[in-house]
């Protein structure tokens, strides 16, 4: 039986998506359910991209591939950090995209992605074709850029606690366990790095548990870089809420980390010439595009993946769509709220392309929230275009938190902070 | 038996009747996309005490989203974070966005 493509436009009618469909080249050959959608990674651009694709087309077949049962967020890990969420508070389950969302959920691991093939090989044996792939592997560290001293087997001593998890509770169990009095030394990441205001969030967090606990102890972050993130609103909220409990050095004045002594809890910045010892350390190491992306030959000199910022498309392997942390993504930074926004584009690109439509204009937004006290909420804020070869902030929109703003209109940041996180975590995983 | 995509989708509107159908096939939008960004932020409509920022998922009026969107703006309705976000979009996204909120009523 065959139905000539004008009698199907008949069908429809004059609508727009007839008169958009007469305008598309080849005619897909495939049958529907040829059309199948493999998405790597279940967490904040992955989830939301396999939750999109069956909202934008209910019909199309997706596979989500993530090799654990449990998501912790890394957004609200630090206020575990800070006393007052409980692990179980920032877990996601896999159960509504499984059973509402109508995804096909497997627990596994991605071991090599072939292009040429179309094809995904699984840790369990199994192989998974695909028509477009979606990658959102999120980050790894980059542990030969790490300070000397330092790798993957020291990460239980001192812990990054920048993927979620069992990370945060290390994390977490020695901070409890340090005496009051005693030092918490963080090394802040160098640039480009998951989360811009995270680790300024989390010496605020620590700050937080310390001043209610153990209030004669200290914050010390050590920073290669010159500056961070909403600086001016975290300074001035770090000396309104806990005085000189925490204390900045920035590359230039000593904060260039180069050697951690891990057995004795000491920290060496510019080649030896100071020494900090700390009785708990949390190094944040250098990172790079998750090792799948690297193995999959995703990647471009700097260790991130390039992708054609109005879709997502890989630059090197054109089906294959890289979102999230792992992408090279112009003016937007790598945040959960960026790769949900990802996420929802990828999603659009891949439904409207399957139907040989342009992907719609991109249109993105960015929010990071970090509360400085469980009371004391500021933002930074960005919608983003395509223009020119790249993604970038619509000028005169976002921007950071009213530096003069009072008490009141902190606390309210302080709850919607707390909005964002049920609405976004919903979103994604609900 | 040989049949391209769009003749199963064809099928598919002659035997359960176009309405549903279609708008499985409909193009995603410009307006649609750019809606669905809101929700990161107003996706929650449980009852929570945590959930604070109003949801969008049921929709919201026309007019009212254009004025309201408008104020934020141009300062006249204060907000914490909506303005800065108000102010990346034009006239013409705003009325995009009003109308794809007004349908989900
Ligand atoms: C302390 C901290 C605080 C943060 N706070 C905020 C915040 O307040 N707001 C915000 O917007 N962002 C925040 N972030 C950033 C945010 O967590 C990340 O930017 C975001 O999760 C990136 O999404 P992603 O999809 O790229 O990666 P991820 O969310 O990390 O997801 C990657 C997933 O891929 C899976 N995966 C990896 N390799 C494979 C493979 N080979 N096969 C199958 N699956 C694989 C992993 O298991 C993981 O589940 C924070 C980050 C940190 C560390
Ligand atoms: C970063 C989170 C965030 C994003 C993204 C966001 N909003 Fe908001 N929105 C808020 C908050 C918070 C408020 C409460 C006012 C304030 O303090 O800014 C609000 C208030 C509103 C209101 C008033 C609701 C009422 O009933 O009073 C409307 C309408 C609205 N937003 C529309 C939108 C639209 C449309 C978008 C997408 C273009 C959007 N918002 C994106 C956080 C967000």
């Amino acid at each position: 039986m065959t139905i000539s493509r004008r009698k199907f436009l008949q069908a429809l009618g004059a609508g727009g998506a007839a008169s958009a469909l007469a305008a598309c080249a080849p005619m897909p050959t495939e049958p529907r359910n040829g059309e199948h959608i493999v998405v790597v990674g279940g967490g904040s651009g992955g989830a939301t991209a396999a939750k999109y694709l069956r909202r934008f087309d209910p019909n199309l077949q997706v596979t989500l591939v993530e090799p654990n049962a449990t998501y912790h967020t890394c957004y609200g890990s630090n206020w575990v950090l800070g006393g007052f969420r409980q692990m179980d508070q920032i877990a996601q389950s896999y159960q509504a995209l499984r059973d509402t969302h109508g995804i096909n959920v497997i627990q596994d691991r991605v071991t090599a992605i072939e292009p040429d093939a179309h094809q995904v090989r699984l840790a369990g044996g199994r192989t998974l074709s695909y028509q477009k792939l979606v990658l959102s592997p999120g980050i790894d560290f980059d542990w030969e850029a790490a300070a000397e001293g330092t790798s993957e087997a020291t990460a239980d001593r001192i812990p990054h606690a920048w993927k979620a998890g069992p990370q945060t509770q290390i994390l977490r169990r020695q901070l409890e366990a340090m005496p009051n009095g005693g030092v918490f030394i963080m090394v802040a990441p160098p640039n480009p790095f998951r989360c811009p205001p995270g680790p300024y969030e989390r010496a605020s967090m620590v700050a937080h548990y310390f001043k209610t606990h153990k209030p004669r102890s200290k914050v010390l972050i050590l920073d290669v870089k010159e500056g961070f993130s909403k600086q001016g609103l975290f300074m001035g909220g770090w000396e309104a809420n806990y005085g000189d409990m925490i204390e900045w050095v920035g590359g230039d004045r000593g904060g260039m980390v180069n050697r951690v002594d891990v057995a004795n809890r000491t920290v060496f910045s510019d080649d030896g010439l100071n020494r900090y010892r700390g009785d708990v350390i949390n190094y944040i190491p250098p990172q790079k595009a998750a090792q799948i992306a690297h193995d999959a030959g995703l990647t471009n000199e700097a260790g991130w993946c390039p992708v054609d910022q109005r879709t997502f498309a890989s630059s090197i392997h054109p089906d294959v769509h890289v979102i999230g942390d792992s992408s090279v993504a112009g003016a937007m930074p790598k945040s959960g709220h960026s790769a949900n926004s990802q996420g929802k584009l990828v999603a659009a690109a891949i439904v409207n392309g399957l139907r040989g439509i342009d992907a719609p204009e991109p249109s993105m937004v960015n929010t990071c929230y970090s509360l400085i006290t469980p009371d004391w909420g500021i933002s930074v804020a960005a919608v983003y275009r395509y223009d020119d070869g790249s993604i970038r902030g619509v000028e005169g929109s976002g921007g950071v938190s009213p530096a003069d703003a009072d008490r009141e209109f902190r606390r309210r940041e302080a709850d919607y902070t707390r909005g964002w996180y049920r609405s976004i975590t919903t979103d994604i995983w609900g | 038996m040989r049949y391209t995509r769009l003749a199963a989708v064809a099928l598919a509107v002659s035997l359960s009747g176009a309405a549903a159908s279609q708008s499985a096939l409909a193009e995603v939008t410009r307006g649609a996309l750019m809606a669905k960004t809101c929700l990161a932020c107003h996706g929650a409509a449980g009852t929570a005490p945590e959930a604070t920022i109003p949801t969008l998922v049921h929709g919201f009026p026309r007019e009212l989203m254009i004025q309201t969107m408008r104020g934020f703006r141009d300062g006249t309705r204060p907000s914490t974070v909506m303005g800065r976000h108000a102010k990346g979009y034009t006239d013409a996204e705003i009325e995009l966005l009003a109308d794809y909120f007004d349908g989900m009523r």
